[in-house]
Order: C-alpha cells, then structure tokens, then sequence
C-alpha cells in the first residue's frame, strides 16, 4: 500500500475514517416519549432537513478525511476538531427538529452514532498529538482551549433541549452540591494523604526496617474493594462517634461524608507515601556526595537535593491518587457521602439513563482533566524535559 | 516466611468458614445488626454468591487477558508499529476513566444484570494487561533476541518460545491489577442486578444493617487480599524459574 519508510496515509487515520463513517450510519439521536421508556434512534440525515444536516455530515467527512495525511500532525488534529464541530451542530439541529410538534415529554438523546463519533475524533485528536508531542506548555495550551471550548458550547444553552440537560435543569442546586461535595472528597483527601503520606515516606527512606514492615500493610489496604472498604468504615466510625466525645460534634459519624473521605485517605497513602519513597531514591549517588561534599546537614540535603530530583515521581504518585479518588468518591453516595455518585445510583435505580450520564459524565471529564494536568505538572517539575509519555 | 504461611492458612479458613457456614459469626455480628433484626444474611447462599463473583472476575479477566496479549503482539511487531503512540494514549487515558463509570455507562447500552458488568470488567481490565505486555514486550534483552535469531528461529518460533515466556512475569503483573480491579467492580456491579457478593453488602447499607456490611465486606476483601497474593507468589516464582534477578 505504501512504502515502510514514509507512509502517505496514516494507518490509524484511515481506520478512523472507515469506522467514522460507519459510525455516521448508526442512529445519531434517539427521541423517547418521555424520559424513562428507551428512545427510538434516527439517522443523521434524517433528523432534519438537508439544509440543517448537510454542513454538519460535510464538517464531519471532512474532518475524517483530513484525519489521513501521516506527515501533517497538525492538520489531522485540526481535522479532529472540524469533525467534532460538525457533531456538535447535528446535535443541535436535531435537537431543535426532532423536538418539534413531539409533545411536552419527549426527550432527545444523543445516540450510539454520536457517541462512536465522539471517541473516534477524540482517539483521532490523541493519535495527532502523539505524533505532534507538544511540550509541557503547548499541552496547558490546548487543553485550556479544550475546555473553553467546552464551556463555551455548554454555556450558550444550544444544548439545553438534550435530555440530560433537562435532567440537569430540574436539579441544579443539587448538581451544585453533589459537584462541591465531590470535589472535596477528591481533594480533601488527596490534601490529608499528602499530609500524612509525605513525612511518612521520608521516615520510610530513612528506615528501612519501617518501609519493609509498612509498605505491606499499605499495599494490603490498597487490595480491599472499594465497597468493603466504604462498608467497614461504617461500623468503625460509627464506633469513634459514639464513644469519643466531640466527634459527633465535628461531623464524624458512622453513614455520610466522614466514612467515605478516610476511606479515600486510606487508599490513597500506598501511591503517596510509596512514591514519595521511590522519589527520594532518584537521586544519584554523586548528586548526594557533592552535596555531603559541600558541607550540607542531612535537612539541606532533603530539602536541597533529594526532593526536587524526586519530584516528578512524586507528583506522579500524587496523580495516580487524585484520578482514583476522583472514581472512587462515586461509591461514597452509596453510603450516603453525596457526590456525583447520588445521580448516577439514583439514576441506576430509575433506569433513567440521562440521570446516569449526569452523573458518569462530569466523573469522567474531571478525572481526565486532571489527570492531563497532573501529568502536565509532573513535566514541568522534570529537570531535563521528558518526551511527551 | 513460616508465620506468613500460618497467617495466610489461617485466613483461608477464616473466608472459607465465612462463607461456608456464617452462622458460627452470628454472635461476633450481632451487636451490629438493628434490634431483632436478621443478622447472617439469608436471602442468597453466600457460596452462590461468592462463585458467581469469582466466575464473573475469572470469565472477564481471561477474556480480557486474551484479547489485550493478543493486541500487545500486534502493536509490537513492525507491521503495527504505526498504531504504538495511539496505543499508549489510550492506555495512560483510558485507566483514568473510573471503573464505577465504565460500569454506569455499560448500562444504558446493554440493560441490566451480568451482561454489562463482564462487558465493563472487560473493557477496564484490558488496559492495564496491554500496557504491561507492551512494555515486556518491548524490553526483551537484545542479546537473547539476537541469540535467538542467530540459531536460526523464525518469528513465530521467537514469539513462542523467547518473547513471551520472557515476557510472562510482567503480563503476569498486569493481570493481577486488572484482577483486583475487576474484583472491586464487581462488588459494584451488584447495583446493576449482578449477582455478586455486593448484594450483601448493598443491602446492608438499605436496611442500616451494618452486620450484612461487615459480613459481606469481610468476604470480598479477604478474597480480594488472598488472590493479589496467590498472584504475586506466582510472579515471582516465575521470575525465578525464568532466571530474572528481580523478585516481584
């Protein structure tokens, strides 16, 4: 097909291409009833008429087909972004469309064919930037303009006739609490994990005999399931409240926030403090001769020498903990700790399927932003720059 | 070593007694069950529960194994060289996508029951198999690879008896994150109506009974701590016979 050396087109492109456009053949939208019964899928083209779906269908060919060219990074990913405009403006057209004349209980949803769509261009965008590999700063860059974008399209209400956010409209006040609620479980956690984790990972590098009789126990907790580990909680502190006076009074209490969030503290220490560890290791013997050389007490040699070298590692450990957090705070409202979690079981138990996604949805962008964050971080603390991972 | 062989037999029996006859824990659970309230939970025999559990895990981890080894050699060798940046995006990606939401998502696409969780144990423990094998696959040592070549073996005959023995330690250690991984999902997936031991567990928590929760709990952790460690043996026994320095 082409030769090894300089293939023309990219292989990954021309599969996204083809999946692409079968995609496009799938039921892009579905209109149900009402919000619980399953909707009925339609096609692209069919939702509305040429002149509403023609721009969008073209935006997306076209993105696709700028997807093949294996020399221009660049412009594959400006493809990827073409496509997803174009997926976007059939989601509003249909919307509007299919709405009309549907009765006042109808619900839109964006079907199988968008969802394909949607991971196809985000895997094309992701195979382009790997071939572009962006430094540290070109990456907060894009990902800045990423999440404008975003915000821009959410914010201009041309989505508002979507079932999930009419779900979204009926319980803002309560989206506002679950997402506060959620965001502290998440950090605050990751907070009092590095609070803890930190000192203890620097015992553990001054101790062998503490690091092999700990890092055991904290690999042991790690292995627990997250709802046993949520369900033991519960006994334990409801134990401390009832027998240590003043907890009650500080909010720990058996079911809700304070079971969850040291469950969270719990899982979180193995990553922190192992890394820490592993961090402080990084250093180079002649690093730390020199530094024993210049006169330096053991304090300026943590502080001076062996921590900057152990960053990266470190911040990475710190990443690992907040993307699990951010997951695992979902199982808190199943004992009552509130979160994204309360929409997505109360939409499990109502088989209402864009309560769910309400819930899954913002779990799933939080963690994946943070996570290009954090790794963005995690270069920057690098001394010598690494190639994008 | 030898307290560590007491210990583990000693939790083995411990699991084994817990789910084989829980009614000897009546009197340890009791404090924790509401007044008058059942205290061993009787709805579904715990062994029932615990088989289709580890059935669930065994039936999604094989597939996955199978499926993500498969694709590892194929990114590796020269002709699927094209789709490795591809590949490690979605690996380093994908694993933050939580497990809970892969679940929740499986729903509205397949319904309820067994179905959507094995799809979502799947999906997720695929990831963390390909990235190990990739990575083992990738490191071999040149000199045995070029030993290899130089008596004469073909490609499938270097696959087959250097590449993947050699890489068998660390797929080994990527199977045993995606085991405990889909063995804590499974635990979930009792919310969408799989018959795992969650179901203990979740109604323990509807009915404020903290003895099901302790119960259940207890179970599924002691599974999950055994096998993370029957698997680490494993590793290492392995890395031994392999003649690799570097115990797990």
């Amino acid at each position: 097909m082409s030769t090894r050396n300089a293939p023309a087109v990219s292989a990954p492109g021309l599969l996204f291409a083809v999946l692409g456009l079968a995609a496009l053949l799938a039921p892009f939208m579905t209109l149900a009833a009402n919000r619980i019964v399953a909707g009925e899928g339609v096609r692209a083209w069919s939702m509305a008429g040429p002149e509403a779906t023609l721009p969008g269908l073209a935006a997306i060919a076209a993105g696709l087909v700028l997807g093949l060219p294996a020399a221009w990074p660049r412009l594959r990913l400006a493809g990827a972004a073409l496509g997803l405009a174009g997926a976007v403006w059939l989601l509003v057209q249909g919307s509007a469309a299919l709405l009309d004349g549907a009765g006042d209980y109808a619900r839109v949803s964006p079907g199988a064919g968008f969802w394909c769509l949607l991971v196809i261009l985000a895997l094309l965008m992701a195979d382009a930037l790997s071939n572009l590999a962006p430094g540290p700063l070109a990456r907060a860059g894009l990902l800045a303009a990423a999440l404008l974008g975003l915000a821009t399209v959410l914010g201009s209400g041309a989505l508002a006739d979507l079932s999930i956010f009419q779900e979204y409209a009926s319980r803002k006040d309560a989206f506002r609490d679950a997402a506060w609620r959620h965001l502290w479980l998440a950090f605050g956690s990751l907070a009092v994990a590095a609070a803890v984790g930190f000192p203890l990972g620097i015992l553990c590098h001054r101790r062998p005999a503490l690091r092999e009789a700990l890092l055991p126990v904290l690999s042991f907790l790690q292995t627990i399931p997250s709802l046993a580990m949520f369900g033991i909680m519960i006994p334990l502190l409801g134990w401390v409240s009832d027998t240590v006076p003043g907890a009650q009074a500080i909010g720990i209490a058996g079911i809700g926030f304070a079971p969850a969030f040291l469950a969270l503290v719990l899982y979180s220490l193995l990553p922190v403090g192992a890394n820490t560890v592993a961090g402080l290791e990084t250093a180079p013997p002649a690093a730390l001769e020199a530094a024993r050389g210049m006169g330096m007490t053991p304090r300026q040699r943590l502080f001076q020498v062996e921590l900057p070298l152990g960053l990266p590692v470190i911040l990475a450990g710190l990443r690992i903990v907040l993307v699990q957090n951010i997951g695992l705070a979902v199982i808190a409202a199943l004992i009552g700790g509130g979160g994204f979690g309360t929409f997505v079981f109360q939409g499990l138990n109502q088989t209402a399927t864009d309560l769910i996604l309400l819930g899954a949805l913002p779990t799933v962008a939080l963690a994946l932003v943070s996570a290009i964050a954090m790794d963005i971080l995690v270069d920057l603390a690098s001394p010598t720059p690494e190639r994008h991972r | 070593m030898r307290r560590g062989i007491l210990l583990r037999l000693a939790l083995v029996a411990l699991l084994l007694a817990l789910v084989l006859r829980p009614a000897w824990f009546a009197p340890i659970f009791a404090p924790f069950a509401p007044e008058g309230g059942p205290v061993i939970y009787d709805r579904a025999s715990l062994l029932s529960l615990s088989l289709s559990h580890l059935g669930l895990v065994a039936l999604a981890s094989a597939a996955a194994t199978l499926v993500a080894v498969t694709l590892a050699i194929l990114v590796t060798r020269p002709a699927g060289a094209a789709f490795r940046p591809l590949s490690r995006t979605i690996t380093n990606m994908g694993q933050t996508f939580p497990p809970v939401a892969v679940l929740a998502l499986a729903v509205p696409a397949l319904g309820f029951g067994a179905g959507p969780t094995l799809v979502a144990l799947f999906l997720y423990g695929l990831l963390p198999i390909f990235e190990n094998a990739v990575t083992a696959l990738s490191n071999l040592p040149p000199a045995t690879m070029e030993a290899a070549r130089g008596i004469g073996l073909n490609r499938r005959q270097r696959l087959l008896q250097v590449e993947l023995p050699l890489a068998l330690p660390v797929i080994l250690t990527g199977i045993r994150l995606s085991v405990v991984i889909a063995l804590g999902t499974a635990t979930i997936g009792s919310t969408v109506a799989a018959r795992t031991l969650g179901e203990v567990i979740i109604a323990g928590l509807l009915t404020n009974n903290t003895a099901y929760v302790l119960h259940g709990g207890l179970i599924v952790g002691l599974f999950a701590v055994l096998i993370y460690d029957a698997l680490v043996r494993l590793e290492a026994g392995l890395s031994r016979r392999m003649g690799l320095a570097k115990a797990a």
